[in-house]
């Protein structure tokens, strides 16, 4: 199987639905009285976070310690030669102490393939967010919900054919909207992009997804079967990408009278964490069509699934 | 030591074979049959006029584990330079008479080629106030050209004064052209590839809008302005819409602009990483035409040397710029002449002639001429190499390791000397 797990864009159809069905399988065993399976005894998993990220690394410690692996959380602020200790550093350090995976959270774009395409490690890598390039385990979870909100308990080997996924917010800061981009590309969904045009790419043209800016209009002629909404990080506030947060909420927000439009049996996702009363209001959110709590269940299914695909060497078939 | 030699059967150029003696620092014949103390046969070699590097970074004083004035004009020998100008964002900054004296003594010390201190335009290369740029210009090191380069001068009055000021010396102010509010946070060309990297994009507008604001200037106040490393298809527009306004403008640009795209950054490998960034296909094309047709008037390397740990890391948290002076003339002959579109005229021109012109360099550029100083470069240009990362620079940031360059420097004459002789580095410089 694959070693690295860098880029949403490295996973086949066929190894991206076959790491969706072995989080099937998890998914059964973290409904069990005991959660725990012994597959990954022995290994020993490094949570490398370089940017604070409590949600992700609790994920990623969960689904670890579900497997049996050993787990240690290393926290390094910062980076770079002039602050302190370097990625490269850190990393022959981690190998030195025996790490079998390194999953990596950090601020820069691409961290993750430097450090798979050093020589500095010789372990499994994920790349848990890597800047605004791209959070794949995040795309794998999300496609995971979708799957499983519309195939249920049938959702084995399915892939998301012509499902239509409007993914709404930030895009240009977004790593969750570049990862989704490409694995729904993979799995046959069609992407949406609905952005004010300061918060897309200046040219977007390798990308294969339809561009819009109205909200409002997407939903209406697009008719989504899934609305995905972006997380506004607080240092875009002040940066002129958008006059103010209320004018943000009431062109690009997700609200009640949204939620009306949605045709039936369509959901509203979000990464988390929420601002609320800014790109989710709570009527929205805490809604029947809300998908963000099961989102936080299947991480942690997917990323067993994902560590389990790296480390252990076996086929789907297996668990 | 007297020098005194025959190169035998050299190609001028496009034209056909001859000889060139050489007497002490000076070319004193140039034809057929000629005879001297010791005759070295340069059949199959083309003799150039030794190359001008009008926008080299030497790093010394201050970052000496990069590059020293020794190392840095040792390799510009190895690619046939016989003169480099000296960028000044050293440590201290080359901003007093004091710095530029300084690095022109090492020079003369290392005795590798003519070292022509920059002089920076703003004290500290803050762009805040002018920097005594009179000073530097009548000091020992009688600096002509100045430059923040690193950085923008991009108070347009600052500019203006500027400009206007080194009038009275004959001086030139080199613009990098880069509008900072722009470029906040800014580490590849903005474009499809940055979409799809999620690294912050550095637009061509912010290069672009700079450059027509200074040749505007240039053309207000009458001066000239020479234009740092172009490296897209709209300022190669602007270049040419002003000079046929007849604007007293210059442009540079380099060999890494002339041959890689920013499709290499997708390997987040850092050794690609450089300012301006390194643009698309279609920018390349316009600067190699750019470069055959007049446009851009020379060549320049921006040999920009890094110790290992600034590379070898994240993309972002890297330094920028790469190695350039052993591989300029290779990418050059595959500009000009392996395209088919130039001549070795051309290619003298870009490399020697008008980058000694711009930088005022009286001994340099002056073309393979009988009573010409006996500055020279003789290039093998049949040969491939496979650049090794391995060179005589003090760093390893080459871009081009391991790919196949078309030419080869065999020889390096600087004032009658030869610094590199059948590929190899003389061991001490010319005294």
């Amino acid at each position: 199987m694959i070693k690295y797990l860098l880029s949403a864009g490295d996973l086949t159809r066929e190894q991206a639905i076959e790491i969706l069905d072995i989080a099937e399988g998890m998914a059964d065993v973290n409904d069990r009285d005991i959660k725990k399976l012994p597959t990954l005894r022995g290994k020993t998993v490094v949570n490398l976070f370089f940017e604070d990220s409590t949600r992700t690394r609790i994920s990623f410690e969960l689904a670890a310690k579900r497997l049996s692996a050993d787990v240690i959380n290393f926290s390094a602020k910062g980076s770079s030669v002039s602050k302190g200790e370097s990625l490269k550093d850190t990393a022959q350090t981690l190998e030195a102490m025996g790490a079998d995976a390194v999953v990596i959270r950090h601020p820069a774009s691409g961290a993750a393939n430097v450090l798979a395409h050093s020589n500095w490690i010789n372990g499994a890598i994920v790349n848990a967010g890597d800047g605004t390039h791209e959070h794949p385990t995040q795309a794998l979870l999300d496609a995971f919900t979708m799957r499983k909100r519309i195939h249920g308990s049938a959702s084995k080997g399915k892939a998301l054919e012509g499902l239509k996924v409007a993914i709404v917010g930030d895009v240009l800061h977004s790593r969750v909207a570049r990862s989704n981009l490409l694995l729904l590309n993979t799995l046959g969904a069609e992407v949406h992009f609905v952005a004010p045009p300061t918060l897309l790419p200046a040219n977007p043209s390798n990308w294969e997804a339809k561009l819009h800016y109205s909200l409002d209009e997407t939903l209406q002629h697009e008719k989504p079967d899934v609305v995905m909404m972006l997380r506004v990080q607080a240092e875009r506030m002040n940066a002129s990408f958008f006059p103010s947060e209320r004018e943000y909420a009431r062109i690009w927000g997700f609200n009640a009278d949204r939620l009306k439009t949605l045709k039936p049996g369509a959901f509203l996702m979000h990464p988390g964490p929420m601002n609320r009363g800014l790109e989710i209001d709570a009527v929205s959110a805490d809604s029947p069509q809300s998908t963000v709590l099961e989102q936080v269940a299947n991480g942690v299914s997917v990323r067993m699934a994902v560590l389990y695909s790296l480390l252990s060497g076996e086929r789907a078939a297996d668990v | 030591m007297y020098n005194s030699f025959v190169l035998k059967n050299v190609l001028l150029g496009d034209g056909p074979a001859t000889d060139i003696q050489i007497e002490g620092d000076k070319i004193v014949a140039i034809g057929a049959d000629l005879s001297g103390a010791e005759t070295i046969d340069c059949t199959g070699l083309v003799a150039l006029p030794g190359f001008v590097d009008l926008h080299t970074h030497l790093r010394e004083p201050g970052f000496e584990q990069s590059e020293t004035v020794l190392t840095g004009t040792q390799s510009a020998a190895m690619g046939g330079f016989t003169a480099v100008h000296a960028m000044a964002n050293t440590s201290p900054v080359a901003d007093t008479a004091g710095v530029v004296e300084q690095v022109a003594a090492l020079g003369r010390e290392a005795g590798y080629a003519d070292v022509y201190p920059i002089g920076a335009v703003t004290v500290g290369l803050e762009g805040k106030q002018l920097a005594e740029l009179g000073a530097m210009a009548n000091s020992k090191a009688q600096v002509r050209v100045f430059s923040d380069d690193g950085k923008c001068v991009h108070d347009p009055v600052l500019m203006r004064r500027a400009l206007e000021y080194v009038k009275a010396f004959g001086g030139v102010v080199a613009q990098h052209a880069q509008e900072p509010r722009l470029t906040e946070g800014a580490q590849m060309n903005e474009g499809a590839v940055s979409a799809e990297l999620g690294l912050t994009g550095w637009p061509a507008v912010a290069e672009e809008s700079i450059i027509a604001r200074d040749v505007l200037l240039a053309e207000h106040v009458g001066s000239r302005v020479h234009i740092c490393h172009l490296s897209t298809a709209g300022s190669v527009e602007i270049i040419r819409w002003a000079k046929a306004r007849g604007i007293q403008v210059t442009a540079e640009v380099t060999p890494h602009h002339l041959l890689l795209t920013d499709e290499l950054v997708r390997s987040y490998d850092a050794v690609y990483k450089v300012n301006p960034p390194l643009r698309t296909a279609a920018d390349v094309v316009a600067l190699r035409e750019a470069l055959v047709d007049g446009t851009i008037d020379i060549i320049a390397t921006d040999h920009a040397p890094h110790p290992i740990e600034a590379k070898d890391c994240e993309w972002s948290a890297a330094a920028f710029g790469m190695l350039g002076l052993e591989t300029a003339a290779s990418i050059a002959q595959d500009v000009l002449i392996d395209s088919g579109k130039s001549t070795w005229a051309r290619l003298a021109e870009v490399l020697s002639v008008n980058p000694a012109k711009i930088g005022s360099d009286a001994e340099q550029g002056q073309g393979l001429l009988v009573g010409a100083f006996a500055n020279i470069a003789l290039i093998d240009p049949k040969v491939k190499r496979k650049v090794v990362a391995e060179s005589a620079s003090k760093s390893i940031n080459s871009p081009y390791v391991g790919l196949e360059l078309p030419g080869r420097v065999v020889h390096t004459v600087y004032r009658g000397y030869f610094t590199v002789r059948d590929g190899a580095l003389a061991k001490v410089g010319r005294a």
